[in-house]
């Protein structure tokens, strides 16, 4: 009995350190919810209520997939840390406004399920599901997923993406593509929605800059090479602002899970990001290229980890700066002898 | 004004609001005292007296048990109660000599003695370094006599007086630096005194901007020494990171700071020196800081080593609540007690009582892949592929992830949003490497000593064949 009450008495004990961050994955996930929330609203705002019907089916088909393949395998539930409404979200801002509800649906159930359950869960999955879901969509259900036809609309061109008119050779205005007043999916139209939403990814340090910054920056390059169309500005903002790469670049290049770790790994999957995106869309049918962009570098993520593990502190080159720093070092204190 | 930093790094919540506005406190507590043979870095000591002895303060307990090793000597008069092994704070239990304390601190002959520093030589002022048992106080428990015998002397060019106090909730440096400032310039120019071509910095991280304006102005006009300003962030003050951000030059795990023309040593540490060496006093005291949400009355209280960390608390008040966990040291490196029975020792700076265990309160989960870890890490590493190869049992994957350079910060597992707990991995895989290397230079050993034995053996047998045919 008295040997129970002084067991009680005992502290924990474990392994140092004992304080843990107030960042938890739960809230990573949270911000980047919230990050897409503005690109959601100018969608629903420009597409219809329709928009969020999508949104909300697709959500909810992740995280109903989610929770019903964890309970039929016995694993623990994880549906509140939020990644499957992040996939859900993602997936949805990816379609088209007026598809039909069982083809997202399908897609969040695939995402889940296949993408990410079959490979062990959270942390696992070596593609991204929302966009790997979203190719899986366009190659099964080709026509509704390219049909970017306007609620209402009855013209042929206001059907068309700004990048699709832009390749067939007429002009666009940069203003309604910066605001998102054209057609093309749910969440990728408006860049200043999206970049609000990225603002608030960077300034809660949820994101770096490296990727997005490197995977644009190599895409205009790229394009003022290869192109054709050279220096100019009017072309190259449209190329930017057009065809989901701002959306691709700072809210799906950026998933954690399926992009490398270092940092030095992160500049060169955002180089490999822009080229290919520049090539598929140069040179490819497509006009836009960006899912399959980040799902082919995706890929090559552990390839590129492999070769940018950066050199630890005080090895490598450091020792060869503290070398140098030292001989440095001697040779002013030399001198100011001698001047003395 | 300029401040330096590291790469890397995190920034807990400091928590030091708790205590630092309490001023040092001197507590004289009656009853057991234990000294483990074990308080630093490097061979333990020996033990020089035995149960039923009478020893002084000040007193040799125990003699260094070789180069790298320290004296251990009695802090209080009384009588030696038993040499026998005691719990300590890594929760295991080492030789230590338990001493009664007597409450009179009869202290040994020529103790407290003013000394002019100035007129002894470089051999003198190491002995007594050596001689008053100083380690470093600021954790890490190496000798200082060893730190102060770089293989060149002239080769120095930054004496580094470590005042940044990095660890959250820990004020005993920062209470240091406001009231014992001149004990610590003091022995920043006895360490000064060794190396010509030194200078000296004090490095004050910049949360603790009254005890930077407060040094500045005790060292001015004193050509040699100057206060750099770090910044607040996590590991600052450890050492690599330290001579890193003051000099820019990079040390690794092989390496002595000698090596990059530094030395580092914490501001108590100096303070002991300058106690040692110009005042005849060794290491007996030290200033801890007990603190936490569970603890009545955060303090820095000065207390003679030895005692248990049960009667400081106690003799501070007490726990206002029940605190779940109690850590030796500070939340991200100090070890986590399950009982208070335990002695303060050379390198122990705090006792920390928190009402919450964040660790069992937050769960792991999967590994997201954020990279986190990866940008806060002040060795550059990358601790998801260590934690892939060293949970794979790839001890050599793990070490050409350099993993043996982990200094096991914490710094990791801090910032992970999974709660993953890295450094626990890291500290595991580096124990296993540690373990497999020591097996293998014995291996090794074994294999020469055989070799050398049958090549002996061939020799003689060579021998005796050319006696007997010359016969």
């Amino acid at each position: 009995m008295e040997q129970t009450a002084e067991r009680k008495k005992l502290a924990h004990v474990s392994s140092s350190p004992h304080f843990r961050t107030p960042v938890t994955t739960r809230r990573l996930m949270l911000d980047v919810v919230i990050a897409m929330i503005p690109a959601l609203l100018w969608g629903v705002y420009h597409f219809g209520f329709y928009a969020l019907v999508v949104t909300i089916a697709t959500v909810a088909a992740c995280v109903i997939s989610e929770y019903v393949y964890e309970r039929c395998m016995k694993l623990p539930i994880t549906i509140d840390d939020g990644s499957a409404v992040v996939t859900g979200m993602i997936l949805a801002l990816n379609m088209p406004p007026q598809i039909p509800l069982f083809i997202p649906v399908l897609g969040g159930v695939f995402a889940i399920i296949v993408v990410k359950q079959l490979y062990g869960g959270l942390g696992q999955n070596f593609m991204n599901p929302a966009l790997a879901a979203r190719c899986f969509l366009m190659i099964s259900f080709a026509k509704p997923m390219t049909d970017f036809t306007m609620p209402g609309a009855v013209d042929a061109v206001s059907s068309a993406t700004p990048l699709a008119v832009m390749k067939a050779g007429e002009s666009v205005s940069l203003t309604d593509l910066f605001i998102g007043n054209i057609s093309g999916t749910i969440g990728e139209v408006s860049a200043l929605a999206l970049l609000l939403g990225a603002a608030y990814l960077l300034a809660r340090k949820v994101i770096s800059i490296r990727i997005p910054g490197m995977y644009i920056l190599t895409f205009v390059v790229f394009m003022l090479v290869f192109s054709g169309h050279g220096l100019d500005p009017y072309y190259l903002a449209c190329q930017v602002c057009g065809g989901g790469l701002i959306f691709g670049a700072f809210f799906m290049a950026t998933d954690y899970v399926t992009g490398p770790l270092t940092p030095a790994g992160q500049m060169v999957y955002g180089v490999i990001l822009g080229v290919l995106t520049g090539i598929f869309r140069v040179f490819g049918a497509s006009a836009e290229g960006v899912s399959y962009a980040i799902i082919l570098s995706n890929i090559l993520c552990p390839l590129i980890e492999k070769y940018t593990v950066p050199t630890a502190f005080g090895k490598g080159r450091y020792v060869e700066l503290t070398k140098k720093l030292l001989v440095e070092n001697k040779d002013t204190k030399h001198v100011a002898k001698e001047g003395r | 004004m300029k401040l330096f930093t590291f790469k890397g790094g995190a920034h807990p919540n400091e928590g030091k609001a708790l205590s630092e506005n309490c001023g040092i406190r001197r507590l004289e507590l009656p009853g057991e005292y234990v000294f483990p043979v074990s308080q630093h870095i490097g061979a333990p000591a020996k033990p020089l007296v035995a149960a039923g002895d009478r020893v002084l303060a000040g007193q040799k307990l125990a003699e260094a048990g070789g180069f790298i090793s320290a004296d251990v000597l009695s802090s209080v008069s009384g009588t030696v109660k038993a040499v026998e092994p005691r719990m300590q704070v890594s929760g295991f239990p080492v030789m230590s000599v338990v001493v009664e304390n007597d409450g009179l601190y009869e202290t040994a002959p020529g103790i407290g003695e003013k000394r002019d520093w100035q007129g002894l030589t470089k051999e003198e002022i190491r002995q007594i370094v050596r001689d008053a048992g100083i380690v470093g106080l600021g954790g890490a428990g190496f000798p200082t006599a060893v730190k102060l015998m770089p293989k060149n002397d002239e080769a120095i060019d930054y004496f580094i007086a470590n005042g940044s106090e990095c660890e959250p909730f820990l004020t005993s440096d920062y209470r240091m630096l406001m009231e014992e400032g001149e004990r610590i310039v003091g022995g920043l120019e006895i360490c000064l005194s060794l190396f010509p071509n030194a200078k000296g910095i004090i490095a004050i991280e910049d949360n603790k901007p009254e005890a930077i304006s407060r040094m500045e102005k005790l060292v001015s006009g004193k050509e040699r020494i100057e206060v750099a300003s770090l910044k607040t962030k996590y590991p600052e003050g450890g050492e690599r990171q330290l001579i890193n951000a003051v000099t820019g030059r990079y040390i690794n795990s092989g390496m002595l700071p000698a090596d990059a023309g530094c030395i580092v040593d914490n501001v108590a540490t100096l303070a002991a020196i300058y106690d040692a060496v110009a005042m005849s006093t060794p290491l007996m005291e030290k200033v801890i800081t007990i603190t936490g949400d569970a603890v009545a009355e955060p303090a820095n209280v000065q207390v003679r080593l030895g005692i248990s960390y049960k009667a400081v608390l106690e003799a501070c008040g007490g726990l206002k609540t029940e605190a779940k966990k109690l850590i030796c040291g500070g939340p991200m490196m100090g070890q986590a007690l399950f009982e208070l029975a335990c002695p303060v020792t050379k390198p122990s700076s705090a006792l920390c009582a928190f009402a919450h265990d964040e660790v069992a309160e937050n769960p792991t989960t999967p590994c997201i892949r954020c990279g986190r870890c990866v940008e806060a890490c002040p060795e550059f590493l990358v601790p998801p592929m260590m934690v892939k190869a060293a949970t794979h049992d790839d001890l050599a994957g793990f070490e050409a992830l350099n993993g043996m350079e982990c200094m096991e910060c914490g710094t990791c597992a801090y910032v992970c949003p999974a709660r993953r707990p890295l450094t626990q991995i890291f500290k595991q895989a580096r124990k296993m490497v540690m373990a497999d290397r020591k097996i293998k230079a014995a291996e090794k050993k074994q294999r020469e000593e055989h070799e050398a034995a049958a090549k002996r053996e061939a020799e003689q047998k060579l021998a005796a064949d050319k006696a007997a045919e010359t016969v």
